[in-house]
C-alpha cells in the first residue's frame, strides 16, 4: 500500500512538469513587455531594458522555464507584476476560501445526488424517477454563473435573505456553495442512478435475493457498495472541477478566492499570478484524483489486492 | 459460422472477392443500421424534443438577418430606450444600451453554434486521430500520446481554455481554438478505447490476413466502428463548448462587445440586476434551453446507438 | 432413500405460464408447464438454451424480474402451499431457507465487495436468528464441508478460482439445510475436471441431507449421473418426462430422440452425428400446433393444426406427441391446455 502511494506520487512529478511546461509555454505568448508593464508606460527605455535583463526576460525559453521550475519547487512562484507581492503567498492566503466553497459544493452535491440517484434507480420509470431525472437534466444544462445571478436576483435583491456577494459571514457561503453544487449534484444523481441500475442487474444481486435477503438490505448493503465505486471517481472529478470551475462562481459572487484572483490577474496581464494559479490548481486537481484512486482500495477489495 | 464471424458489422463485407451469398446477406444490413438507429431515436420523445429545439436554434441562426438587421438593430445603441422591460415592441426588453434583447439573442445563436460545432469538429479530428493512432499501433507511441493527454487532463478544461485565451488574446478564433484544445484528450480517450476493443476482433484480422493496408483498415473498418461513441460525445461536446463560450465571454475572455453573445450579454446585465432583471434572465434561459436540447439529443443518441446501455 | 419417500409431492408445478413483455412484444418463455418432485428426489430439467429452464427456476423462487417478466397462470405448490399466493415476506423466509438456488455462473454470482464468510453467514443470520458470531462459526463449518479451509472465510471472491467459487455458492445454498435445491447449470461454466468434482460434492451433500434437487442442464451425461427423473423442455413446455431409465431407454418424443441422436456414442462407429435440423422457434412468435413440428422429421399435417396433449405411455412416463396419442388415451384429454392464455398461436 505504501509502495503504491509512493509510486503514484512519483508518477505525479512528470505530469506536473508537463502541466507547468504547457502553461508556461502558453503564457509566454502573452503580448506586451512585462518590464514596461511594471515600470509604467512613461518609463525610460534604458530602465525597461535594465529590468528586462534583471528579470531574465532576455534568456532563452528553456532557461526561463528551468528557472521557473527551480523556483517553484522551493515554493517561489515569483512576484505579481501589479502588486509586487509574492504569488505563492497570495495564492495561499486565498486558497482556503476556494477550498471551503468547493468542499461545501461537493458536500451538497453528494448529499442530494446519491440518495436521489438510489431512489430513482430502485423505482425506475416511476413519477419520482422521471421527476428527478428532469431536475438532473436541468441541473446539468444550467450555466452555473447564470444560476448564481438568478439566485442573487431572488434571494439577495428581492428577498434580502442573504448578502449578494463578498465573504462577510457564514451566510455569504450559502448561495455560492449551492450554485457550485447544483451542477455536480445533477451529474452525481445521473451517475448514481445508472450505476445502481447496472448493479441491480448483476447475478450477485439475484443471489442475495435468492438467499432471502430483504429488499432494502439488498439495495443498501449488497448493491450500494458496488454501485458507489464509479460514483466515487465522479465525485473526485467534480471536486477537482469545482476547484477550477470556481472561477466563474467566484466572479459572480465577488468571492475572494483563487479563481477570482486569477480573473483579475488576466485583466491586468499579470502573467506570474495567472501561471502560478493555474499550476497550483492543476496540482490540487491531480492530488485530489490521486486521493480518489487510493480511496478505491477501501471500497473495492479487487483493487486493494493489487496494491500489495 | 466462421465466415459470418469475420464480417465487419459496419462494412458488411469481406475485403476481396466475398462469397456472393454473404454480400447479399450483409448489404441490406449496412443501409438499415442507420435507419434502425433513426427509428429508435424517433420513438424517444425527449430526444425528439431536443431535436426540434436544436432545429429552431439552427433556423434562427440561418435567418437571423431576416429577423433583425445587424447594423441598425443588433449593435446600434439607442440610449433613449435603455433597460426597457418586455413589451410589444421589445419582446424581451432592451439592454443597457437600448438594444433589443430578442434580436441580440437571435444573432447570438450564430456565434454559439459556430464555436460549438467548429471547436468540437477540430477536437474530434485532432483527438480522434491521436486516439486512433495510439490505440491501433499501441506500444511506445500509445504511451507517449496518452501521457501527453494525461498532462492536458490534469488541468481542468475551463482553466486550460482561460489560460490559452488570456495568452493569445480574446477573439473568436482563439476562443474556438482554446475550447477545441481543452477537449482534445476526451476524444482521444473515447476513440482509443473503442479502437482497442475493435482492433483485436476477427474481422480486422481477416482484413489483415488478405493483405489490406493499415490505412485501409483504419479508415474503412476501425473509424466507422468507433463512430457511435464519438457521435454521442460530440453532441454532448457541442453543449459543453457553448457553455464554455458563454462562461469565457462572461468573464471578458470571449466574444467582445458590441457583438452579441449570450454570456457577454449576461455579464453586461449583471450591474443592472436590481432594476432590469430581464437583461440577465433571457440570455441565460436561452443558454439553458439550448444546452438542455443538446443533452436530450445526446442521451437519446446514446440509447439509440447502443440499446444495450439503455436504462 | 426410497424408504422415507413421502407419497405426497414436495414440489408440484401446475400449468405454469410465464411471459416477458418488452416494448409491446410478448415472449412466451414458459407455457403451461407441469412437473412434480418428491422429497429427496432429483429431477433433471433438460433443454436447449432458451427453452425456459431458468425462467421456470426463477418462477419457483419468486424471482422472475418484474417488469418485464410476469407469471400469467399456474400454481407452484411446495409442501402443500402455493408459493405464488404467499405474501412477499413469507416468500422471503422460504428463499434461501427451505428452497435455495445455485446459479449458472459462479464468477458473477458472488458479491465482489463482501468476504465469502460474510456471504455464507448472512443467509444463516436471516433464517436461523442466531448471533453474528455463531453464524460466522457455522459459515466456517460450511466452508470446510465443501472442501475449502475455514481460514479462507475472510477472503474475497476474486481470490478464488471458478470451481472454488461454485463450492462457496453451494455452501451458501445448503447452509440452512433446504428441502429443495435448484441448481441451474451448476457446472456449465467450469472446467471438465472441476465439473466432476463439483457434481460429486453436490450428489454427496444432497444424499446426506436428503435434499430434493431440481437440476437444470443441457448435459444429458450429467443427468444420467445424478438424476432419478427427467423432464425434457422444448419452447417453454415439457415434451417428455419420466423415470430416467424409461426416458433414456424407451425414448418416445421425436425431440428427445433428436437430442440423443446428436450425442456421439463411443461404442458405435457412426459416420456423422445427426443434429436436429433448424432452430428453436422464436418465442415471441411460437409456431401453431405442436411447437416442435417445423423441425420434426415425423411431422404430419395434423401437427401444425393442434397441440398434442401429454400421453401416459407407461407408469410415470409421459410424452406430448400425436404419434403416441393414436396408441393410448391422452393423460388429460378433458383439460384444454392450449389457447388458454394465448393471444396468438
Amino acid at each position: 500500500m505504501h509502495r503504491f502511494i509512493l509510486k503514484r506520487l512519483l508518477l505525479l512529478i512528470p505530469v506536473l512538469l508537463g502541466v507547468s511546461l504547457l502553461v508556461f509555454a502558453i503564457m509566454s505568448f502573452t503580448p506586451g513587455d512585462p518590464a514596461q508593464l511594471i515600470l509604467g508606460e512613461n518609463a525610460p527605455a534604458e530602465a525597461v531594458a535594465e529590468l528586462r535583463e534583471e528579470m531574465g526576460l532576455n534568456d532563452p525559453f528553456v532557461l526561463r522555464y528551468a528557472h521557473f521550475v527551480g523556483n517553484a519547487v522551493t515554493g517561489d512562484l515569483g512576484q505579481s507584476y501589479t502588486s509586487g507581492r509574492d504569488v505563492f503567498d497570495e495564492i495561499f492566503s486565498r486558497f482556503p476560501n476556494t477550498l471551503i466553497l468547493a468542499a461545501l459544493g461537493v458536500l451538497i452535491a453528494v448529499v442530494i445526488g446519491i440518495p436521489i440517484g438510489i431512489i430513482s434507480a430502485t423505482r425506475q420509470y416511476s413519477m419520482i424517477d422521471s421527476g428527478s431525472m428532469i431536475f438532473a437534466l436541468l441541473g446539468v444544462s444550467m450555466p452555473n454563473f447564470w444560476l448564481g445571478l438568478m439566485m442573487i436576483l431572488l434571494f439577495a435583491v428581492n428577498l434580502g435573505w442573504v448578502p449578494s456577494g463578498g465573504y462577510s459571514s457564514w451566510s455569504s457561503l450559502i448561495m455560492p456553495a449551492i450554485t457550485l453544487g447544483t451542477g455536480s449534484a445533477a451529474i452525481i444523481t445521473r451517475m448514481t442512478r445508472s450505476s445502481m441500475l447496472e448493479v441491480i442487474r448483476q447475478d450477485y444481486i439475484r443471489t442475495a435475493r435468492a438467499k432471502g435477503v430483504a429488499e432494502n438490505v439488498v439495495i443498501n448493503r449488497h448493491a450500494l457498495k458496488n454501485a458507489l465505486i464509479p460514483v466515487i471517481t465522479v465525485i473526485g472529478l467534480q471536486f477537482g472541477m469545482l476547484l477550477g470551475g470556481a472561477v466563474l462562481t467566484e466572479t459572480v459572487f465577488s468571492w475572494p478566492g483563487v479563481g477570482r484572483m486569477m480573473v483579475d490577474a488576466i485583466r491586468q496581464k499579470d502573467t506570474p499570478t495567472v501561471l502560478g494559479a493555474v499550476v497550483f490548481l492543476a496540482t490540487t486537481f491531480s492530488l485530489v484524483n490521486l486521493f480518489v484512486d487510493l480511496l478505491y482500495g477501501f471500497v473495492d477489495p479487487r483493487i486493494k489486492s493489487q496494491y500489495a | 459460422m466462421s465466415q459470418e464471424m469475420t464480417l465487419d458489422p459496419i462494412q458488411g463485407q469481406l475485403e476481396k472477392e466475398p462469397a456472393p451469398e454473404i454480400v447479399a446477406k450483409a448489404a441490406p444490413k449496412k443501409r438499415s443500421q442507420w435507419l434502425e438507429v433513426w427509428s429508435r431515436l424517433k420513438r424517444d420523445k425527449m430526444a425528439m424534443l431536443g431535436l426540434v429545439i436544436i432545429t429552431i436554434v439552427v433556423l434562427a441562426a440561418i435567418f437571423a438577418d431576416f429577423i433583425a438587421d445587424y447594423e441598425t438593430v443588433v449593435i446600434a445603441q439607442n440610449l433613449s430606450d435603455r433597460l426597457q422591460g418586455p413589451s410589444a415592441q421589445y419582446w424581451l426588453g432592451t439592454d443597457e444600451f437600448g438594444r433589443d434583447i430578442f434580436a441580440r439573442i437571435i444573432h447570438g445563436t450564430r456565434v454559439s453554434l459556430m464555436v460549438g460545432v467548429l471547436s468540437v469538429a477540430i477536437a474530434i479530428v485532432l483527438g480522434g486521430g491521436l486516439g486512433a493512432v495510439a490505440g491501433y499501433y499501441g506500444g511506445k507511441l500509445d504511451n507517449v500520446i496518452m501521457r501527453v493527454m494525461d498532462i492536458f487532463l490534469a488541468v481542468p478544461s475551463i482553466l486550460l481554455a482561460i489560460a490559452i485565451v488570456s495568452a493569445l488574446g480574446a477573439n473568436l478564433m482563439n476562443l474556438m481554438f482554446a475550447i477545441a484544445i481543452s477537449s482534445v484528450p476526451t476524444y482521444a480517450r473515447v476513440v482509443r478505447a473503442s479502437v482497442l476493443t475493435i482492433r483485436d476482433q476477427e474481422f480486422i484480422e481477416a482484413a489483415r490476413a488478405i493483405g489490406a493496408s493499415d490505412f485501409r483498415i483504419i479508415f474503412r473498418h476501425i473509424i466507422p466502428n468507433c463512430l457511435s461513441p464519438v457521435i454521442v460525445q460530440g453532441a454532448l461536446g457541442v453543449a459543453g463548448a457553448i457553455l464554455s463560450t458563454a462562461g469565457l465571454s462572461f468573464i471578458g475572455l470571449g466574444i467582445q462587445p458590441p457583438e452579441p453573445e449570450w454570456g457577454a450579454m449576461l455579464a453586461g446585465g449583471r450591474q443592472y440586476l436590481r432594476h432590469a432583471w430581464h437583461v440577465t434572465t433571457f440570455p441565460g434561459l436561452t443558454i439553458m434551453i439550448t444546452i438542455l436540447a443538446l443533452n436530450l439529443l445526446g442521451d437519446g443518441l446514446r440509447d439509440a446507438l447502443d440499446p444495450r446501455l439503455k436504462h | 432413500m426410497t424408504e422415507q419417500m413421502n407419497t405426497q409431492d414436495l414440489l408440484s408445478i401446475e400449468d405454469l405460464s410465464i411471459v416477458y413483455e418488452v416494448d409491446g412484444e410478448t415472449t412466451y418463455a414458459v407455457n403451461n408447464l407441469n412437473i412434480s418432485l418428491k422429497r429427496g428426489e432429483t429431477l433433471g430439467l433438460i433443454g436447449e438454451t432458451g427453452a425456459g429452464k431458468t425462467t421456470t427456476a426463477l418462477g419457483i423462487m419468486g424471482l422472475v424480474p418484474n417488469p418485464p417478466g410476469r407469471i400469467v397462470n399456474g400454481k407452484v405448490i411446495f409442501d402443500g402451499e402455493d408459493l405464488l399466493q404467499l405474501p412477499k415476506e413469507k416468500m422471503r423466509s422460504v428463499r434461501g431457507n427451505r428452497i435455495s438456488m445455485i446459479f449458472q455462473d459462479p464468477m458473477t454470482s458472488l458479491n465482489p465487495v463482501m468476504t465469502v464468510g460474510e456471504q455464507i453467514a448472512e443467509v444463516i443470520q436471516i433464517h436461523e436468528g442466531v448471533s453474528k458470531q455463531s453464524s460466522f462459526q457455522k459459515a466456517k463449518e460450511m466452508l470446510e464441508m465443501v472442501g475449502i479451509p475455514a481460514a479462507r472465510s475472510g477472503d474475497y471472491p476474486h481470490q478464488f478460482s471458478g470451481g472454488m467459487k461454485q463450492r462457496v455458492v453451494i455452501a451458501i445454498s445448503l447452509a440452512c439445510n433446504p428441502d429443495l435445491l435448484i441448481a441451474d447449470e451448476p457446472t456449465t461454466a467450469l472446467d471438465v475436471t472441476i465439473q466432476a468434482q463439483v457434481l460429486d460434492l453436490m450428489k454427496d451433500l444432497k444424499t446426506r441431507y436428503n435434499t430434493a434437487m431440481l437440476l437444470i442442464t443441457h448435459d444429458l451425461g450429467v443427468v444420467a449421473q445424478v438424476c432419478d427423473k427427467v423432464a425434457i423442455m422444448y419452447a417453454g413446455e415439457v415434451v417428455e418426462s419420466g423415470d430416467i431409465r424409461d426416458v433414456y431407454e424407451n425414448t418416445k418424443h421425436p425431440y428427445t430422440k433428436g437430442l440423443f441422436g446428436s450425442i456421439p456414442d463411443l461404442d458405435l462407429t457412426v459416420g456423422r452425428l445427426k443434429p436436429i435440423k433448424g432452430m428453436m422457434p422464436d418465442p415471441t412468435d411460437p409456431p401453431s400446433g405442436c411447437k416442435f413440428h417445423p423441425r420434426c422429421p415425423d411431422a404430419t399435417a395434423m401437427c401444425s393444426l393442434s397441440e398434442p396433449e401429454p400421453v401416459l405411455t407407461e407408469s410415470g412416463h409421459t410424452a406430448r406427441c400425436f404419434m403416441l396419442q393414436a396408441m393410448a388415451e391422452p393423460l388429460a384429454a378433458q383439460k384444454p391446455l392450449t389457447e388458454l392464455n394465448r393471444v396468438q398461436g
